[in-house]
Parts: structure tokens; C-alpha cells; sequence
């Protein structure tokens, strides 16, 4: 039912912000109409009548709506590849 | 080489405890097995000695201060590198996270500290625990120590191979689909993955984060029946975690009540075709000995596991594709330089940093969750997962415990399988029902076929840990196979 090609590939990898190349593009087109081939074999049941589950744990874990202390920026800032205090430094994004 | 790193946990905590040996003495043993033996295993990516002796040394001051010693004092435990310790590079066997040092440390690396543990070093992973044969990491495969041309499984591969090999008595690893499960079989130790919400993930680095779960490596049940009463417990920094009772499940046990009267159901028709003549035979003696210590075998059906691999492989990948949307050169690990713009820095990045396996999942998670496809597979796929947990709760209410292989065969060579994902995948047929429907999964060494060692798996009502346990250590009470080690690591 999909039909993945290398453009469905390109659409996907930009949404998911991966630059490919032309190889990978390839590659990964062909693989993946392999395992979605497969994965169409869930559609052999009737699913009509069943909730989906998202998640094991128990629903309902609620807390009290508190402030407490996080980490320490100076701390988590240090393992960034580039930082001023108290900011992450980045590319130009509006303009140029 | 010293005879100290043949002890299992217990007997380490409990000589320290007395004074017999000391802490130090202990990680010195298992640092210069590491340090000597793994050249050839590569199951840690990263020890450092003076950081693990410190911890050891801490351990030995408070016994001579006369403090009680605790339930795992001076126990060298190697811990996956997908689990945060403050400072000590975390990289999830991924170039992505070259050069992060976490600053925090992770809740179950916290609580193995508080009860007298020290960190031995970080294992090699499948990049972001994705595979089954710690192939996929970005660093070094690791090798299998019963043959050092095969894989040790995977993801958590350098855990299970360490503790194979005695460079760790125990190990901690995770199990998103089986990744503690199938490699503690494949290289025949004891790997326990416990119910979804059992043990904090805070400071786990995410896969998929309804599926993953921090589990335990051995080489016997006593061992990880230790390390899971000092790691399970409710922590309010994980909103998934449980607020179940903590458990001492072979307090006041004798060896020999784990399987008397015990119901195990057994998956027949599941097994009826794909698992290796070998495995069978290996699954069919250990049921026996099963029987004839009490246990009783009854037939369980199980309807939907078989679209338990198709399920799993989507919502995985679903929660991958967004979990891993945050390695985007910003905040941590490696940044493509000279990106002049935001956008070209994060493709760049993530092309970069990322490994083949790794962004075949985000596409795939990432299709899946796309407008027009989202019905028919991510919908479809947590459908599914709510029959394979029906079929589940229909089992248990005639049995108190699901017993299969871990696995369908042995370990595989280096490369044999690196070419067909699928392929890969399909092997994860009996380890990833457990994750799908939250379940506590135990896979403990069952006997060697031509060689190599296979897993007998059970599985359990949620949060019953114990009745897995004590099965499980009054199966190692009569057998052997436990006792086994790689010949070229005797």
C-alpha cells in the first residue's frame, strides 16, 4: 500500500532533517519497501473493534505542581559544542 | 589471574561485608582482566580505573568506620553507555554523542552507588541500543566470548560479553526489544528485563520510550535477583515509573520451591516452525527438568505474536524518530562545522553523526507517523499491541508463567546479517511480545548447541518478578549450564 520510492524517501528525510546522499537514498528506499512489505501483514486482522494501546504504564501519575531546582546551566551549557553563557550559540537564522 | 573475578556478586558483597577481601581489591581483579582480555572481546568502551578504585576506596573507608555494609558493597557493576554517569562520557556507541559528558547521573546507576556498587566502565552498545548484535555501534563490534567470530547479540553486547568473559560479575544493561535478553543467550548469562515502569529510565537515554526498560546481567539468578532489589522502586523524576511494592524475592528461599506446582504455559503453536533443531532440543530438556521439579506445562495460545515484529518495528521506530529529533548539533556531542545556516546545521549533524541502522529507523518512524500513513501503521500497530497484551492476560489466567526461547538460534557470525535489516529484525520474534504488552522477561543459560549457548526465557504477570526468580534460580539449583564458561576465558 506504500509505495516508497526515492523521492518518498527525500520527503520523509527532509521532515526528519537527515541530508542523504544519493546512495543512501537508494539503499534505504529499497529496504525500506522491504520491511513495510512486511510490516502490511498486520493488515490480514480485523482491527476494527480494537483500542489502540500507546502505552505499559499505568495511567494517572499525577504530582504536585511544585518548582524545583533543574539542573545547573553552567553545567549543561559546558557540554554543548558551542555556548555563551547563558545561551547556546548557533548559525544565522533570520536573514543574512 | 586472580580467582576473585570467578565470584558472583553475592559472594563479593558478602566477603567485603565481612572484611575478607576489599573493595579495591575486587574492581583491581576485574580492571586487570579488562585490562588484559579486552583486546580481543572489545565489550567496554571507555574504563577508567582511577575514577572505579576511588568508588572501591569509598566502600572500603565506610566498612572501617563501622558503617552496616550495604547489599552490593564493593560489587564492580559494568554499565551500558546509554546510562548517564555524571562526567563520564555517555556516547550510546554513537558519533552523534562523541564528546558529551553527562551532568547528572542516572537513577538506577544512583541506586547500584547507594548500595555500595562501583561503576566498572562503560559497555558497548548498538548505536542507540538499535540492533541485535552490537554491530551497529559507531566505535568496534564487540565479539562473542564463546567464539570470537560471532556476535555477542545486542544492543546491550559489550554487558553480556564482559560478564561471559569475567571481566564484570554484573552488568547493567536495557531492553527496548530484548536487547538484554537475547544477548545474555546468546552469550549464556542471566539477563532480566523487568516490567515497563519497574526501574526508573531517568538519566536512560531514549529509544522508544513506552517499550524501553533498564535491565540486569549476570551469571546467576541470585546475582540479578541482588541487583534488582537495590534498582527497582518508584522515582518521582520518572513519571512512568511504578509505585509497586519493592520485592526480595529469594529472601528465606531454599533453591527448591521456585518451580513445585509452578504452571508454565508454553507456546506451542509459536513454536512450531523457525527455531533451530538445536535450540529445541536445548528448550525441551530444560522443560523437563522444569517437570520434574514440580512444575506443571500447560498449553497457552497466543494468537498474535506472530505480528508481534511488525507491530514493534513501527512503534519503535515511531518513538525513535522523535526521541532522536534532539540530536541536532545544538546542545550536546558533535556539530558539523561551517553550516551556514540553522537547517544545513542539523542535516549536516545528523548525517554526519548518525549510523546506517540509525537513520533507517528515523525514516522509517518518521513515514510511519506521516500524514496519510499514520492510520494505517502506527494506529494499526498499538492495535495490534493490545492484542498481543490480551493474548497475554488470557495465558496468565492459566498459568502463573510463559516459558519459550529466547531466541530461535545461536549466535550468528560478524557480518552475516549486516545486509538484510529485515532478516536482522525477525530474529527479535520471542524477546519483543514482552515489551509490547509491559511484561517481566528473564532469559537464563539452557545448555550449548554445537558449542555456543541458548536461553531459556520466561515470562511473567506484570510486576511478578519474583515468581521468574525463584523459578529461575531453582532451574540453576539443578542444573549446571549456568556454570559453564567460554573455554578461551577459563
Amino acid at each position: 500500500m506504500a509505495d516508497i520510492d526515492r523521492e518518498a524517501v527525500e520527503r520523509v528525510a527532509a521532515l526528519a532533517r537527515l541530508s542523504l546522499t544519493a546512495e543512501e537514498k537508494e539503499t534505504f528506499a529499497r529496504q525500506l519497501r522491504d520491511i513495510l512489505g512486511y510490516v502490511e501483514t498486520m493488515q490480514a486482522l480485523d482491527l476494527s473493534q480494537v483500542p489502540p494501546m500507546s502505552h505499559a504504564a499505568a495511567t494517572g501519575a499525577w504530582r504536585e505542581d511544585v518548582a524545583r531546582p533543574g539542573l545547573p546551566r553552567e553545567r549543561v551549557l559546558d557540554a554543548a559544542p558551542d555556548a555563551a553563557f547563558p545561551l547556546f550559540r548557533v548559525p544565522r537564522v533570520i536573514g543574512g | 589471574m586472580s580467582g576473585l573475578v570467578r565470584l558472583g556478586a553475592a559472594e563479593i558483597a558478602g566477603r567485603v561485608a565481612r572484611g575478607e577481601v576489599s573493595a579495591e581489591e575486587v574492581a583491581r581483579a576485574f580492571l586487570d582482566r579488562a585490562g588484559a582480555l579486552d583486546a580481543q572481546v572489545g565489550a567496554f568502551l571507555d574504563l577508567r580505573p582511577e575514577r572505579t578504585l576511588e568508588q572501591a576506596r569509598a566502600v572500603d573507608r565506610a566498612r572501617r568506620a563501622g558503617q552496616t555494609p550495604p547489599s552490593l558493597a564493593g560489587v564492580p557493576v559494568a554499565v551500558k553507555d546509554v546510562l548517564n554517569v555524571e562526567g563520564w562520557p555517555t556516547t550510546c556507541g554513537s558519533r552523534v554523542l562523541e564528546g558529551y559528558a553527562p551532568p547528572y547521573t542516572a537513577t538506577a546507576v544512583e541506586r547500584l552507588l547507594a548500595a555500595g556498587a562501583v561503576v566498572l566502565g562503560k559497555t558497548n552498545m548498538d548505536e542507540f541500543a538499535m540492533g541485535s548484535s552490537t554491530e551497529n555501534s559507531a566505535y568496534r563490534p564487540t565479539r562473542n566470548p564463546w567464539d570470537l567470530a560471532r556476535v555477542p547479540g545486542g544492543s546491550s553486547g559489550g554487558s553480556a560479553a564482559a560478564v561471559a568473559a569475567a571481566m564484570a560479575p554484573a552488568a547493567l544493561g536495557t531492553d527496548t526489544g530484548g536487547s538484554v535478553r537475547q544477548p545474555a543467550a546468546l552469550c549464556g548469562v542471566v539477563g532480566l528485563k523487568p516490567t515497563y515502569g519497574r526501574v526508573s529510565r531517568y538519566g536512560l537515554v531514549a529509544f522508544a520510550s513506552s517499550l524501553d526498560q533498564v535491565g540486569t546481567l549476570a551469571r546467576s539468578v541470585e546475582d540479578v535477583a541482588l541487583l534488582s532489589s537495590a534498582l527497582f522502586g518508584h522515582d518521582p523524576r520518572d513519571a512512568t515509573s511504578a509505585q509497586a511494592p519493592p520485592t526480595a524475592p529469594l529472601a528465606g528461599d531454599d533453591g527448591g520451591r521456585g518451580l513445585r506446582g509452578l504452571r508454565l504455559g508454553v507456546p506451542w503453536a509459536a513454536l512450531a516452525e523457525g527455531v533451530a533443531p538445536g535450540v529445541m532440543a536445548s528448550f525441551r530438556a530444560a522443560l523437563e527438568v522444569c517437570v520434574r521439579e514440580g512444575a506443571e506445562l500447560v498449553d497457552v495460545a497466543l494468537p498474535h505474536v506472530r505480528h508481534a515484529i511488525a507491530a514493534y518495528y513501527v512503534v519503535a521506530t515511531a518513538e525513535a524518530s522523535s526521541n532522536l529529533a534532539r540530536y541536532d548539533g545544538v546542545r550536546y556531542g558533535l556539530r558539523a562545522e561551517g553550516a551556514p545556516d540553522l537547517a544545513r546545521l542539523y542535516g549536516e549533524t545528523r548525517d554526519r553523526g548518525f549510523g546506517a541502522e540509525v537513520k533507517r529507523r528515523i525514516l522509517l518512524g518518521t513515514f510511519v507517523l506521516s500524514a496519510g500513513y499514520h492510520e494505517a501503521y502506527y494506529v494499526a500497530a498499538q492495535k495490534v499491541r493490545t492484542l498481543i497484551r490480551r493474548d497475554f492476560e488470557e495465558a496468565f489466567a492459566r498459568c502463573a508463567a510463559v516459558a519459550l526461547p529466547t531466541t530461535p538460534g545461536t549466535a550468528f557470525r560478524l557480518g552475516e546479517r549486516t545486509a538484510d535489516p529485515l532478516q536482522m529484525y525477525l530474529a527479535d520474534v520471542f524477546t519483543v511480545p514482552a515489551n509490547l504488552a509491559g511484561l517481566p522477561g528473564l532469559s537464563l543459560p539452557c545448555g550449548l548447541v554445537d558449542g555456543l549457548p541458548a536461553g531459556l526465557q520466561l515470562l511473567g504477570r506484570p510486576f511478578d518478578e519474583d515468581t521468574l526468580l525463584r523459578a529461575g534460580h531453582a532451574f540453576q539449583g539443578v542444573t549446571t549450564h549456568h556454570r559453564l564458561s567460554p573455554p578461551a576465558f577459563s
